[in-house]
Protein backbone atom coordinates (compact mmCIF):
# COMPACT_ATOMS: atom_id res chain seq x y z
CA UNK A 1 0.00 0.00 0.00
CA UNK A 2 1.41 3.50 -0.12
CA UNK A 3 2.23 4.87 3.54
CA UNK A 4 1.71 8.05 4.63
CA UNK A 5 2.45 10.20 8.11
CA UNK A 6 -0.15 12.90 9.55
CA UNK A 7 1.42 16.70 8.78
CA UNK A 8 1.84 18.65 12.50
CA UNK A 9 -1.50 20.36 13.78
CA UNK A 10 0.59 23.48 13.51
CA UNK A 11 1.46 23.02 9.80
CA UNK A 12 -2.41 22.29 8.62
CA UNK A 13 -3.64 25.16 11.22
CA UNK A 14 -1.56 27.54 9.16
CA UNK A 15 -2.38 25.80 5.96
CA UNK A 16 -5.98 26.70 6.41
CA UNK A 17 -5.79 30.06 8.14
CA UNK A 18 -6.99 32.20 5.25
CA UNK A 19 -10.04 30.32 5.24
CA UNK A 20 -13.64 30.20 6.81
CA UNK A 21 -14.78 27.11 5.43
CA UNK A 22 -12.90 24.11 4.11
CA UNK A 23 -13.66 20.20 3.00
CA UNK A 24 -11.54 17.34 5.08
CA UNK A 25 -11.51 14.34 2.62
CA UNK A 26 -10.01 11.30 3.25
CA UNK A 27 -10.00 8.18 1.34
CA UNK A 28 -10.46 4.51 1.79
CA UNK A 29 -8.01 3.11 0.07
CA UNK A 30 -4.14 3.02 1.15
CA UNK A 31 -4.32 5.51 3.65
CA UNK A 32 -7.42 4.09 5.61
CA UNK A 33 -5.32 0.65 6.16
CA UNK A 34 -2.19 2.64 7.36
CA UNK A 35 -4.62 5.13 9.60
CA UNK A 36 -3.43 7.92 8.49
CA UNK A 37 -6.40 9.48 5.72
CA UNK A 38 -9.06 7.61 6.20
CA UNK A 39 -12.91 8.08 7.54
CA UNK A 40 -12.13 8.34 11.27
CA UNK A 41 -9.23 9.99 10.75
CA UNK A 42 -10.95 12.86 8.55
CA UNK A 43 -13.35 12.98 11.85
CA UNK A 44 -10.49 13.26 14.47
CA UNK A 45 -8.78 16.08 12.11
CA UNK A 46 -11.83 18.39 11.91
CA UNK A 47 -12.72 18.05 15.24
CA UNK A 48 -9.32 19.27 16.11
CA UNK A 49 -9.18 22.08 14.12
CA UNK A 50 -12.73 22.93 14.34
CA UNK A 51 -11.80 22.82 18.42
CA UNK A 52 -8.44 25.04 17.91
CA UNK A 53 -10.01 27.88 15.68
CA UNK A 54 -12.68 28.24 18.00
CA UNK A 55 -10.02 28.98 20.62
CA UNK A 56 -8.17 31.29 18.57
CA UNK A 57 -11.47 32.85 17.98
CA UNK A 58 -12.40 32.66 14.61
CA UNK A 59 -14.58 29.63 13.69
CA UNK A 60 -14.20 27.13 10.83
CA UNK A 61 -16.47 24.89 8.84
CA UNK A 62 -15.73 21.88 7.98
CA UNK A 63 -17.52 19.14 5.85
CA UNK A 64 -16.00 15.84 6.33
CA UNK A 65 -15.99 13.98 3.46
CA UNK A 66 -14.47 10.01 2.38
CA UNK A 67 -14.70 8.87 -0.69
CA UNK A 68 -13.92 5.81 -1.68
CA UNK A 69 -10.69 6.37 -3.91
CA UNK A 70 -9.30 9.53 -4.15
CA UNK A 71 -7.51 8.38 -7.04
CA UNK A 72 -10.23 7.50 -9.62
CA UNK A 73 -12.42 9.87 -11.31
CA UNK A 74 -15.61 7.98 -10.69
CA UNK A 75 -15.42 8.46 -6.90
CA UNK A 76 -13.79 11.97 -7.29
CA UNK A 77 -16.75 12.97 -9.71
CA UNK A 78 -19.08 12.83 -6.23
CA UNK A 79 -17.39 15.79 -4.88
CA UNK A 80 -18.21 18.18 -7.70
CA UNK A 81 -21.78 19.15 -6.86
CA UNK A 82 -20.87 20.80 -3.55
CA UNK A 83 -17.05 21.50 -3.93
CA UNK A 84 -17.41 25.19 -4.97
CA UNK A 85 -19.33 25.71 -1.92
CA UNK A 86 -15.99 25.78 0.09
CA UNK A 87 -12.81 28.06 0.16
CA UNK A 88 -10.36 24.98 -0.06
CA UNK A 89 -10.05 21.05 0.31
CA UNK A 90 -7.88 19.79 2.57
CA UNK A 91 -7.46 16.32 1.48
CA UNK A 92 -5.42 13.16 3.65
CA UNK A 93 -4.99 10.86 0.51
CA UNK A 94 -1.78 10.49 -1.08
CA UNK A 95 -0.03 12.66 -2.82
CA UNK A 96 -2.02 10.89 -6.23
CA UNK A 97 -5.30 11.57 -4.45
CA UNK A 98 -4.28 15.30 -3.50
CA UNK A 99 -3.45 16.06 -7.24
CA UNK A 100 -6.17 14.05 -8.92
CA UNK A 101 -8.80 16.33 -6.92
CA UNK A 102 -6.64 19.80 -7.74
CA UNK A 103 -6.49 18.59 -11.75
CA UNK A 104 -10.37 18.00 -11.46
CA UNK A 105 -11.14 21.04 -9.33
CA UNK A 106 -9.13 23.73 -11.18
CA UNK A 107 -10.37 26.61 -8.91
CA UNK A 108 -10.81 25.23 -5.45
CA UNK A 109 -7.15 25.27 -3.61
CA UNK A 110 -6.42 21.85 -2.37
CA UNK A 111 -3.99 21.14 0.85
CA UNK A 112 -1.89 18.20 1.86
CA UNK A 113 -2.88 16.99 5.14
CA UNK A 114 -0.33 14.34 5.33
CA UNK A 115 3.01 13.32 4.21
CA UNK A 116 2.87 10.87 1.70
CA UNK A 117 5.52 8.08 2.40
CA UNK A 118 6.22 5.01 0.03
CA UNK A 119 5.12 1.90 -1.10
CA UNK A 120 5.34 -0.75 1.94
CA UNK A 121 4.10 -3.21 4.45
CA UNK A 122 2.54 -3.67 7.68
CA UNK A 123 4.93 -5.50 9.41
CA UNK A 124 3.13 -5.34 12.82
CA UNK A 125 0.21 -2.98 14.25
CA UNK A 126 1.56 0.80 13.93
CA UNK A 127 4.87 -0.04 12.16
CA UNK A 128 5.02 0.11 8.26
CA UNK A 129 8.14 -0.44 6.31
CA UNK A 130 9.07 0.03 2.30
CA UNK A 131 9.51 -2.48 0.14
CA UNK A 132 8.78 -1.15 -3.46
CA UNK A 133 10.28 1.85 -5.37
CA UNK A 134 7.89 1.13 -8.40
CA UNK A 135 10.70 1.47 -10.36
CA UNK A 136 9.50 -0.40 -13.52
CA UNK A 137 11.76 -3.06 -13.84
CA UNK A 138 11.56 -5.76 -11.36
CA UNK A 139 14.28 -8.15 -10.51
CA UNK A 140 12.76 -10.19 -7.84
CA UNK A 141 13.27 -13.24 -9.16
CA UNK A 142 17.26 -12.65 -9.27
CA UNK A 143 17.21 -11.43 -5.80
CA UNK A 144 15.45 -14.05 -3.61
CA UNK A 145 12.44 -11.75 -3.36
CA UNK A 146 13.78 -9.30 -1.58
CA UNK A 147 14.87 -5.76 -3.58
CA UNK A 148 18.23 -4.38 -3.70
CA UNK A 149 17.22 -1.00 -5.16
CA UNK A 150 14.35 -0.77 -1.98
CA UNK A 151 16.01 -2.47 0.21
CA UNK A 152 19.91 -1.35 0.40
CA UNK A 153 20.63 1.90 1.11
CA UNK A 154 22.96 2.54 -1.81
CA UNK A 155 20.10 0.64 -4.20
CA UNK A 156 23.41 -1.72 -4.76
CA UNK A 157 23.34 -4.55 -6.81
CA UNK A 158 26.29 -6.49 -5.94
CA UNK A 159 26.11 -5.83 -2.09
CA UNK A 160 26.56 -6.15 0.71
CA UNK A 161 28.80 -3.07 0.83
CA UNK A 162 31.21 -3.56 3.61
CA UNK A 163 28.97 -1.43 5.81
CA UNK A 164 26.84 -4.55 6.51
CA UNK A 165 27.66 -5.77 10.06
CA UNK A 166 25.72 -8.71 11.71
CA UNK A 167 22.98 -8.23 9.19
CA UNK A 168 22.24 -4.45 10.09
CA UNK A 169 23.09 -1.76 7.67
CA UNK A 170 25.50 1.01 8.44
CA UNK A 171 23.21 4.03 8.22
CA UNK A 172 21.08 2.92 11.11
CA UNK A 173 21.25 -0.24 13.94
CA UNK A 174 17.30 -0.30 12.73
CA UNK A 175 17.60 -1.05 9.26
CA UNK A 176 18.69 -4.42 8.22
CA UNK A 177 21.33 -4.87 5.73
CA UNK A 178 18.97 -5.65 2.36
CA UNK A 179 21.92 -7.47 0.73
CA UNK A 180 22.50 -9.62 3.98
CA UNK A 181 18.65 -10.46 3.52
CA UNK A 182 19.35 -11.70 0.01
CA UNK A 183 22.51 -13.73 0.83
CA UNK A 184 20.33 -15.31 3.54
CA UNK A 185 17.38 -15.96 1.20
CA UNK A 186 19.66 -17.11 -1.90
CA UNK A 187 20.81 -19.61 0.14
CA UNK A 188 17.87 -20.85 1.64
CA UNK A 189 16.63 -21.40 -2.09
CA UNK A 190 19.81 -23.33 -2.91
CA UNK A 191 20.48 -19.90 -5.83
CA UNK A 192 23.66 -18.61 -4.94
CA UNK A 193 24.58 -18.82 -8.61
CA UNK A 194 22.10 -15.59 -8.94
CA UNK A 195 24.80 -13.92 -6.80
CA UNK A 196 28.29 -14.54 -8.58
CA UNK A 197 27.01 -12.92 -11.82
CA UNK A 198 27.58 -9.35 -12.81
CA UNK A 199 24.21 -7.52 -13.78
CA UNK A 200 24.11 -5.13 -16.41
CA UNK A 201 23.90 -1.12 -15.59
CA UNK A 202 20.09 -0.73 -14.41
CA UNK A 203 18.06 0.83 -16.75
CA UNK A 204 16.38 4.16 -14.28
CA UNK A 205 14.07 5.19 -17.65
CA UNK A 206 11.77 2.64 -16.63
CA UNK A 207 11.90 4.49 -12.95
CA UNK A 208 10.99 7.95 -12.44
CA UNK A 209 14.20 9.03 -13.97
CA UNK A 210 12.36 9.16 -17.58
CA UNK A 211 10.08 11.58 -16.53
CA UNK A 212 6.32 11.49 -15.45
CA UNK A 213 4.91 7.88 -15.54
CA UNK A 214 2.12 6.53 -17.80
CA UNK A 215 0.82 3.02 -18.05
CA UNK A 216 -0.87 2.51 -21.29
CA UNK A 217 -3.34 -1.07 -21.66
CA UNK A 218 -4.59 -0.58 -24.74
CA UNK A 219 -6.79 -3.72 -24.49
CA UNK A 220 -8.32 -2.09 -21.49
CA UNK A 221 -9.09 1.12 -23.52
CA UNK B 1 53.57 8.24 -25.99
CA UNK B 2 51.79 6.75 -23.33
CA UNK B 3 52.77 6.65 -19.87
CA UNK B 4 51.94 3.62 -17.52
CA UNK B 5 50.88 3.39 -13.86
CA UNK B 6 54.20 3.82 -12.34
CA UNK B 7 52.58 1.00 -9.34
CA UNK B 8 51.41 -1.55 -12.11
CA UNK B 9 54.84 -1.00 -13.34
CA UNK B 10 56.16 -2.09 -9.59
CA UNK B 11 53.75 -4.45 -9.55
CA UNK B 12 54.18 -6.35 -12.65
CA UNK B 13 58.15 -6.71 -11.38
CA UNK B 14 57.35 -8.73 -8.50
CA UNK B 15 57.66 -6.12 -6.11
CA UNK B 16 56.06 -5.54 -3.26
CA UNK B 17 54.29 -2.27 -3.80
CA UNK B 18 53.28 0.42 -1.11
CA UNK B 19 50.94 2.80 -1.65
CA UNK B 20 49.39 5.50 1.07
CA UNK B 21 46.14 8.21 0.87
CA UNK B 22 46.09 11.65 0.76
CA UNK B 23 42.84 13.13 2.04
CA UNK B 24 42.03 16.71 0.39
CA UNK B 25 41.65 19.61 2.77
CA UNK B 26 38.42 21.26 3.58
CA UNK B 27 39.20 24.02 1.73
CA UNK B 28 40.65 25.30 -2.02
CA UNK B 29 44.14 25.64 -0.16
CA UNK B 30 46.52 23.55 -2.30
CA UNK B 31 49.30 23.97 -0.03
CA UNK B 32 47.90 21.60 2.31
CA UNK B 33 47.76 18.77 -0.07
CA UNK B 34 51.25 19.86 -1.25
CA UNK B 35 52.42 19.73 2.50
CA UNK B 36 50.85 16.50 3.11
CA UNK B 37 52.14 15.25 -0.32
CA UNK B 38 55.97 16.16 0.70
CA UNK B 39 55.38 13.43 3.35
CA UNK B 40 54.15 11.30 0.47
CA UNK B 41 56.88 11.13 -1.91
CA UNK B 42 59.41 9.08 -2.07
CA UNK B 43 57.94 6.42 -0.10
CA UNK B 44 55.37 4.81 -2.09
CA UNK B 45 54.83 3.59 -5.56
CA UNK B 46 51.49 5.51 -5.80
CA UNK B 47 49.14 7.53 -3.66
CA UNK B 48 45.10 7.34 -3.08
CA UNK B 49 43.44 10.51 -2.95
CA UNK B 50 40.10 9.90 -1.37
CA UNK B 51 36.79 11.60 -3.09
CA UNK B 52 34.64 13.09 -0.16
CA UNK B 53 35.57 10.40 2.27
CA UNK B 54 32.80 9.63 4.63
CA UNK B 55 30.46 12.11 2.62
CA UNK B 56 32.47 15.17 3.92
CA UNK B 57 33.08 17.75 1.41
CA UNK B 58 36.49 18.34 0.63
CA UNK B 59 38.79 19.32 -2.67
CA UNK B 60 37.75 16.80 -5.67
CA UNK B 61 40.17 13.66 -5.90
CA UNK B 62 41.27 15.12 -9.19
CA UNK B 63 42.48 18.19 -8.37
CA UNK B 64 43.77 16.40 -5.99
CA UNK B 65 45.55 14.17 -7.81
CA UNK B 66 46.95 16.81 -9.96
CA UNK B 67 48.42 18.48 -6.66
CA UNK B 68 50.05 15.40 -5.87
CA UNK B 69 51.50 14.63 -9.49
CA UNK B 70 53.05 18.25 -9.33
CA UNK B 71 55.52 16.30 -6.68
CA UNK B 72 56.46 13.62 -8.74
CA UNK B 73 53.83 11.00 -7.04
CA UNK B 74 51.98 8.83 -9.67
CA UNK B 75 48.13 9.35 -8.26
CA UNK B 76 45.63 7.03 -7.83
CA UNK B 77 42.14 8.93 -7.79
CA UNK B 78 39.52 7.40 -5.97
CA UNK B 79 36.33 7.62 -7.61
CA UNK B 80 33.17 6.74 -5.90
CA UNK B 81 29.46 6.13 -7.44
CA UNK B 82 27.39 8.14 -4.66
CA UNK B 83 27.73 11.45 -5.93
CA UNK B 84 27.91 11.36 -10.04
CA UNK B 85 26.12 9.16 -12.38
CA UNK B 86 27.17 7.50 -15.18
CA UNK B 87 27.65 10.07 -17.82
CA UNK B 88 29.29 12.41 -14.87
CA UNK B 89 31.55 9.33 -14.16
CA UNK B 90 32.62 8.41 -17.73
CA UNK B 91 33.17 12.02 -18.01
CA UNK B 92 35.16 11.79 -15.31
CA UNK B 93 37.27 8.98 -16.14
CA UNK B 94 38.23 10.73 -19.61
CA UNK B 95 39.43 14.01 -17.88
CA UNK B 96 41.11 12.04 -15.24
CA UNK B 97 43.15 10.03 -17.94
CA UNK B 98 43.88 13.00 -20.12
CA UNK B 99 45.67 14.67 -17.31
CA UNK B 100 47.77 11.99 -16.72
CA UNK B 101 46.03 10.24 -13.92
CA UNK B 102 47.09 6.23 -14.49
CA UNK B 103 45.60 4.31 -11.39
CA UNK B 104 41.67 4.38 -10.38
CA UNK B 105 40.15 2.80 -7.60
CA UNK B 106 36.08 2.50 -7.80
CA UNK B 107 34.02 2.51 -4.84
CA UNK B 108 30.68 3.01 -3.67
CA UNK B 109 31.19 5.63 -0.85
CA UNK B 110 30.08 6.09 2.23
CA UNK B 111 26.18 6.99 2.43
CA UNK B 112 25.82 10.54 2.57
CA UNK B 113 24.22 9.92 6.66
CA UNK B 114 26.84 10.28 7.52
CA UNK B 115 28.43 13.18 5.95
CA UNK B 116 27.85 17.33 6.37
CA UNK B 117 24.86 17.11 4.16
CA UNK B 118 22.77 14.38 5.11
CA UNK B 119 19.71 15.29 3.32
CA UNK B 120 22.00 15.33 0.24
CA UNK B 121 20.29 13.32 -2.68
CA UNK B 122 22.34 10.46 -3.60
CA UNK B 123 22.97 9.26 -7.06
CA UNK B 124 24.54 5.54 -6.87
CA UNK B 125 23.05 5.21 -10.40
CA UNK B 126 25.60 2.67 -11.15
CA UNK B 127 27.29 0.58 -8.31
CA UNK B 128 31.28 -0.06 -7.72
CA UNK B 129 31.23 -3.36 -9.51
CA UNK B 130 29.74 -1.68 -12.70
CA UNK B 131 32.15 1.57 -12.79
CA UNK B 132 35.07 -1.36 -12.70
CA UNK B 133 33.24 -2.81 -15.97
CA UNK B 134 32.48 0.95 -17.15
CA UNK B 135 36.21 1.74 -16.98
CA UNK B 136 37.45 -1.57 -18.02
CA UNK B 137 35.18 -1.71 -21.18
CA UNK B 138 36.54 1.66 -22.35
CA UNK B 139 39.81 0.94 -21.51
CA UNK B 140 39.75 -2.18 -23.74
CA UNK B 141 36.94 -1.66 -26.08
CA UNK B 142 37.75 1.69 -26.54
CA UNK B 143 34.00 2.44 -26.81
CA UNK B 144 31.64 4.03 -24.25
CA UNK B 145 28.88 1.69 -22.51
CA UNK B 146 26.75 2.78 -25.58
CA UNK B 147 28.75 1.54 -27.96
CA UNK B 148 29.79 4.83 -29.54
CA UNK B 149 33.47 5.03 -30.55
CA UNK B 150 35.93 7.27 -28.05
CA UNK B 151 38.29 9.46 -29.33
CA UNK B 152 40.98 8.38 -27.26
CA UNK B 153 40.46 5.41 -25.06
CA UNK B 154 41.17 6.35 -20.83
CA UNK B 155 44.45 4.02 -19.78
CA UNK B 156 43.54 2.95 -16.13
CA UNK B 157 45.26 0.72 -14.11
CA UNK B 158 41.82 -0.49 -12.24
CA UNK B 159 41.39 -0.79 -8.58
CA UNK B 160 38.81 -2.06 -6.42
CA UNK B 161 38.05 -2.37 -2.14
CA UNK B 162 37.07 -4.96 -0.05
CA UNK B 163 36.78 -5.33 3.60
CA UNK B 164 37.00 -9.22 4.35
CA UNK B 165 36.01 -8.14 8.19
CA UNK B 166 31.78 -7.01 7.23
CA UNK B 167 29.34 -9.11 7.09
CA UNK B 168 28.95 -11.98 5.80
CA UNK B 169 31.84 -13.46 5.20
CA UNK B 170 30.86 -16.11 2.97
CA UNK B 171 30.37 -13.77 0.00
CA UNK B 172 33.59 -11.79 0.87
CA UNK B 173 35.84 -13.83 -1.40
CA UNK B 174 33.10 -14.44 -4.34
CA UNK B 175 32.50 -11.14 -4.30
CA UNK B 176 36.05 -9.80 -4.64
CA UNK B 177 35.62 -12.40 -7.52
CA UNK B 178 33.42 -10.84 -8.91
CA UNK B 179 35.26 -7.28 -8.84
CA UNK B 180 38.14 -9.24 -10.47
CA UNK B 181 36.11 -10.38 -13.21
CA UNK B 182 34.08 -7.06 -13.92
CA UNK B 183 37.88 -6.25 -14.73
CA UNK B 184 39.92 -4.69 -11.26
CA UNK B 185 43.65 -5.61 -11.94
CA UNK B 186 44.24 -4.68 -8.00
CA UNK B 187 42.26 -4.56 -4.49
CA UNK B 188 43.07 -2.49 -1.44
CA UNK B 189 41.65 -3.68 1.40
CA UNK B 190 40.28 -2.11 4.65
CA UNK B 191 42.86 -1.57 7.79
CA UNK B 192 43.65 -5.13 8.94
CA UNK B 193 43.60 -5.45 12.62
CA UNK B 194 42.83 -9.00 12.71
CA UNK B 195 45.93 -11.14 11.02
CA UNK B 196 43.53 -14.27 11.65
CA UNK B 197 40.80 -13.65 9.99
CA UNK B 198 42.85 -11.81 7.00
CA UNK B 199 44.43 -15.11 6.90
CA UNK B 200 41.84 -17.30 6.24
CA UNK B 201 40.45 -14.81 3.93
CA UNK B 202 43.37 -15.11 1.48
CA UNK B 203 43.64 -18.48 2.47
CA UNK B 204 40.15 -18.67 0.37
CA UNK B 205 41.06 -16.12 -2.27
CA UNK B 206 43.55 -18.45 -3.18
CA UNK B 207 42.14 -21.80 -2.87
CA UNK B 208 39.55 -19.69 -6.15
CA UNK B 209 42.80 -18.66 -7.62
CA UNK B 210 41.92 -15.11 -7.38
CA UNK B 211 45.72 -14.35 -5.86
CA UNK B 212 47.45 -14.93 -9.04
CA UNK B 213 44.64 -12.93 -11.00
CA UNK B 214 43.80 -10.03 -8.88
CA UNK B 215 47.34 -7.80 -7.05
CA UNK B 216 46.43 -7.79 -3.41
CA UNK B 217 47.16 -4.71 -1.18
CA UNK B 218 46.69 -5.16 2.23
CA UNK B 219 45.16 -2.24 4.11
CA UNK B 220 46.93 -1.01 7.09
CA UNK B 221 46.31 1.85 9.52
CA UNK B 222 48.66 2.70 12.25
CA UNK B 223 46.76 3.58 15.78
CA UNK B 224 47.52 7.06 17.33
CA UNK B 225 46.10 5.86 20.72
CA UNK B 226 44.18 3.35 22.55
CA UNK B 227 41.16 6.24 22.14
CA UNK B 228 41.46 6.12 18.71
CA UNK B 229 41.30 2.00 18.48
CA UNK B 230 38.26 2.31 20.59
CA UNK B 231 36.54 4.93 18.55
CA UNK B 232 37.13 3.11 15.17
CA UNK B 233 36.11 -0.14 16.80
CA UNK B 234 32.84 1.46 18.09
CA UNK B 235 32.02 3.71 14.75
CA UNK B 236 32.96 2.48 11.95
CA UNK B 237 31.32 -0.39 10.71
CA UNK B 238 33.01 -3.66 9.83
CA UNK B 239 35.91 -2.84 11.49
CA UNK B 240 36.88 -5.45 13.35
CA UNK B 241 40.09 -4.96 16.32
CA UNK B 242 40.27 -7.46 18.25
CA UNK B 243 40.83 -7.28 22.02
CA UNK B 244 44.45 -8.15 22.40
CA UNK B 245 44.96 -5.34 19.70
CA UNK B 246 43.51 -2.70 21.78
CA UNK B 247 45.04 -4.24 24.95
CA UNK B 248 48.76 -3.81 23.52
CA UNK B 249 48.24 -0.17 22.95
CA UNK B 250 46.09 0.45 25.79
CA UNK B 251 49.28 -0.93 28.17
CA UNK B 252 51.37 2.04 27.24
CA UNK B 253 51.00 4.79 28.87
CA UNK B 254 49.45 7.62 26.80
CA UNK B 255 52.61 9.44 25.59
CA UNK B 256 54.28 6.53 24.34
CA UNK B 257 50.78 5.18 22.60
CA UNK B 258 51.50 6.50 19.38
CA UNK B 259 54.95 5.32 19.22
CA UNK B 260 53.74 1.93 19.98
CA UNK B 261 50.97 2.33 17.16
CA UNK B 262 53.75 2.60 14.75
CA UNK B 263 55.69 -0.05 16.11
CA UNK B 264 52.78 -2.08 15.69
CA UNK B 265 51.89 -1.08 12.60
CA UNK B 266 55.71 -1.96 10.94
CA UNK B 267 55.32 -5.40 12.63
CA UNK B 268 52.20 -5.91 10.62
CA UNK B 269 53.34 -4.35 7.28
CA UNK B 270 56.40 -7.03 8.19
CA UNK B 271 54.29 -9.75 8.43
CA UNK B 272 52.29 -9.17 5.56
CA UNK B 273 54.71 -8.55 2.83
CA UNK B 274 56.08 -12.21 3.79
CA UNK B 275 52.54 -13.71 3.46
CA UNK B 276 51.87 -15.60 0.32
CA UNK B 277 49.30 -13.88 -2.12
CA UNK B 278 49.82 -10.45 -0.74
CA UNK B 279 51.19 -8.18 -3.90
CA UNK B 280 51.42 -4.94 -2.03
CA UNK B 281 51.23 -2.87 1.02
CA UNK B 282 48.23 0.24 1.33
CA UNK B 283 49.38 2.56 4.39
CA UNK B 284 46.54 4.99 5.37
CA UNK B 285 48.17 7.18 7.80
CA UNK B 286 44.56 8.93 9.11
CA UNK B 287 46.28 12.75 9.33
CA UNK B 288 49.27 11.34 9.97
CA UNK B 289 51.11 11.43 6.83
CA UNK B 290 54.71 12.51 8.64
CA UNK B 291 54.60 9.18 9.65
CA UNK B 292 55.18 7.33 6.61
CA UNK B 293 58.88 7.40 5.88
CA UNK B 294 59.25 5.70 9.31
CA UNK B 295 56.65 3.21 9.41
CA UNK B 296 57.89 2.41 5.34
CA UNK B 297 60.97 2.60 6.45
CA UNK B 298 61.04 0.45 9.37
CA UNK B 299 59.26 -2.13 7.78
CA UNK B 300 62.35 -2.50 5.18
CA UNK B 301 60.02 -1.10 1.97
CA UNK B 302 61.91 1.81 1.28
CA UNK B 303 63.75 2.77 -0.91
CA UNK B 304 61.48 2.34 -3.38
CA UNK B 305 61.85 0.81 -6.47
CA UNK B 306 62.23 2.60 -9.97
CA UNK B 307 61.38 1.01 -13.32
CA UNK B 308 62.08 2.23 -16.04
Amino acid sequence: MITGTPKPIEEILEMVEPYDNIIVAGCHGCVTVCRVGGEKEVQVLASTLRLAREASGRKIEIKEVSLERQCDPEYVELMRPYVEDYQAVLSIACGAGIQFLAEKFTVTPLLPGINTGFLGVTERQGEWAERCQGCGDCVLHLTGGICPVTRCAKSLFHGPCGGSVRGICEIDKDVKCGWQLIVDRLKALDQMDNYGKLKPYKGWDSARHGGPRRILREDMI
Amino acid sequence: MKSESNLKRVLDAGHISVTAECGPPRGADPDIVREKAAFVAGNVDACNVTDNQTAVVRMSSLAGCMLIKELGIDPLIQMVVRDRNRIALQSDLLGASALGVRNLLCLSGDHQKFGDDPQAKNVFDIDSMQLIHLAKTMRDEGVFPSGDKLQGAPDFYIGCAVNPFADPYEIRVPRLKLKMEAGADFVQTQCIYNMEKFKTYIEDAKRDGLTEKIKILAGVTPLKSAGMAKFMRRMVAGMDIPDEVVKRIADEPKEKQAAKGIEMCIEQIQELKEMEGIAGIHVMAIEWEEKLNEIIGGAGLLPRPIIE
